[in-house]
């Protein structure tokens, strides 16, 4: 059986809008699971961000980043601004330095993805400290240590439309 | 930093420079947080908003209950016979004050009646059941399933079987957000049951409380009990709201450090009884013009 590997020069079919969207949509799902404070619970939303920043530097970037923070305000009865002025940071970051994170294996961009991710979190923190919040513990910047982690999955996870031939062949499983 | 290593031509125009687009969004992030923050008037976006996000927000809900619902199903028949006699020994403990209850407030009434006083309202209030705590990490808040469909309003109290919990700051059409006691900008007016001295109680983070601003010989115990003093005209008075479980008094500072542990199961999931409107306070009587005013209160609600 062939897999798809990144070590392959593989030109990958180009990303349909909708499956970003639609990406975004459930990492939004996602975080909206409650867990309560359970330690270490992925940041879903940033980082599928991340991901499609870096992958598309193009079509994903920091206008998408402010509606998607806007929506995370809301949902996770925050601060209005919030999210959006740090994932707009982290839009812009990740656009660019998405050709120098991509040369990388992807163990290795996942070294890189986290400094993101943590940066992300320090600006929530850093808004939040400034207007008189409580400080929540260490264990907040755990979120971003378990989403670092699933960047590996989730590289092959989301990229398997792109994987898709363009002529069907029976005898091939992907 | 540009987007691809290298600034693009001129003729392959992408827009503004992501720099420029950066510290658009920045500014439209900022506005947004002063205007929320400041003014409160992004209410209606916030509502706007959460009830697109409702249905979402309910379906991420869903596995969350069914776990709840299918681990509830599968109790064994003896501890829910345990907790039966439980509770039936609960209820006949306190059989007698019930009983006398009624007979209480009726004397009450005629007293009042009697001495000409202002009748209280007898509390109601509406059931309502804890869904989950907010995700926003810097601030306690629980999400309850009643919302402003059901006419919960901003302000009101929320209280369990034991005391008071939090107080109800912010509604959506099925939804509220009740911000828990224990939180640090929360204030409720509280009284020392054995002496009466008044004071406010604010959260002190994890999950306890912290008496501020009284000076450093008051008469405060470990152990003293804690109710709501009703000052505010929000809070009934007589609520039981904490417990103080430690008075550090160090002369180098002008106030008593008091920490307090709530007495009701304030992060703890369930059901809880969202009081109603209780009654209106009288006018405050005219202020003199020359007497310096008072400041404005915070966010809290502080006793006059």
């Amino acid at each position: 059986m062939i897999q798809p590997t990144h070590s392959s020069n593989r030109i990958l079919r180009p990303v349909r809008d909708w499956f970003v969207w639609f990406t975004m949509l459930l990492a939004i799902f996602l975080s909206m699971i409650p867990v309560g404070r359970l330690p270490g619970y992925p940041e879903w939303v940033a980082l599928t961000l991340t991901f499609w920043c870096i992958r598309e530097p193009f079509k994903v970037g920091m206008g998408s980043a402010m509606l998607i923070g806007i929506v995370m305000d809301v949902s996770s009865a925050s601060v209005m601004g919030q999210h959006s002025l740090a994932y707009v940071m982290l839009a812009f970051t990740a656009n660019g330095l998405s050709r120098r994170i991509l040369q990388f294996p992807l163990p290795q961009q996942a070294l890189q993805i986290l400094p993101l991710l943590l940066g992300t979190q320090l600006i929530m923190l850093a808004t939040r400290l400034i207007v008189g919040a409580e400080f929540p513990g260490l264990t907040y910047f755990l979120e971003s240590f378990g989403a670092a982690l699933l960047w590996y999955p989730l590289t092959y996870l989301l990229l398997l439309p792109q994987y898709q031939p363009h002529e069907k062949d029976e005898n091939r499983p992907i | 930093m540009s987007v691809v290593g290298q600034q693009p031509p001129p003729f392959f125009n992408r827009g503004p420079a992501p720099l420029a687009r950066l510290a658009f969004f920045i500014a439209i992030s900022l506005l947004l947080l002063v205007l929320d923050l400041r003014f409160h008037t992004l209410e209606w976006a916030r509502q706007g908003i959460a009830l697109v996000v409702y249905p979402l927000q309910r379906l991420a809900y869903a596995p969350v209950e069914g776990i709840q619902h299918g681990g509830g199903y599968l109790t064994s028949l003896v501890a829910l016979k345990d907790e039966n006699d439980l509770l039936r020994q609960r209820q006949l403990s306190t059989a007698n004050q019930l009983l006398r209850q009624e007979h209480l407030e009726l004397e009450n009434q005629r007293l009042r009646a009697l001495l000409d006083m202002k009748l209280r309202q007898p509390a109601t209030g509406q059931m309502a059941e804890i869904l989950y705590s907010a995700r926003d990490h810097f601030a306690r808040r629980v999400i309850i399933d009643k919302g402003s469909q059901q006419s919960i309003a901003p302000g009101q109290v929320v209280v369990d079987e034991l005391g008071v919990i939090g107080q109800v700051t912010r509604t959506f059409p099925l939804l509220s957000e009740v911000t828990l006691i224990t939180d640090k900008d929360q204030a409720v007016p509280v009284q020392i049951v054995r002496n009466g001295l008044r004071s406010v109680i604010f959260g002190a983070g994890a999950g306890n409380l912290e008496l501020r601003f009284l000076a450093a010989n008051a008469d405060v115990q470990a152990g003293d009990m804690l109710v709501t003093s009703g000052l505010d005209g929000i809070y009934l008075s007589g609520l039981p709201v904490a417990k103080v479980t430690r008075v550090d008094r160090d002369t180098a500072y002008a106030f008593a450090r008091i920490l307090c542990e709530p007495i009701a199961g304030v992060e703890r999931n369930g059901q809880v009884l969202v009081l109603g409107r209780h009654e209106t306070l009288p006018p405050a009587p005219p202020e003199s013009e020359t007497k310096n005013r008072p400041e404005k209160g915070r966010k809290g609600k502080k006793p006059q």
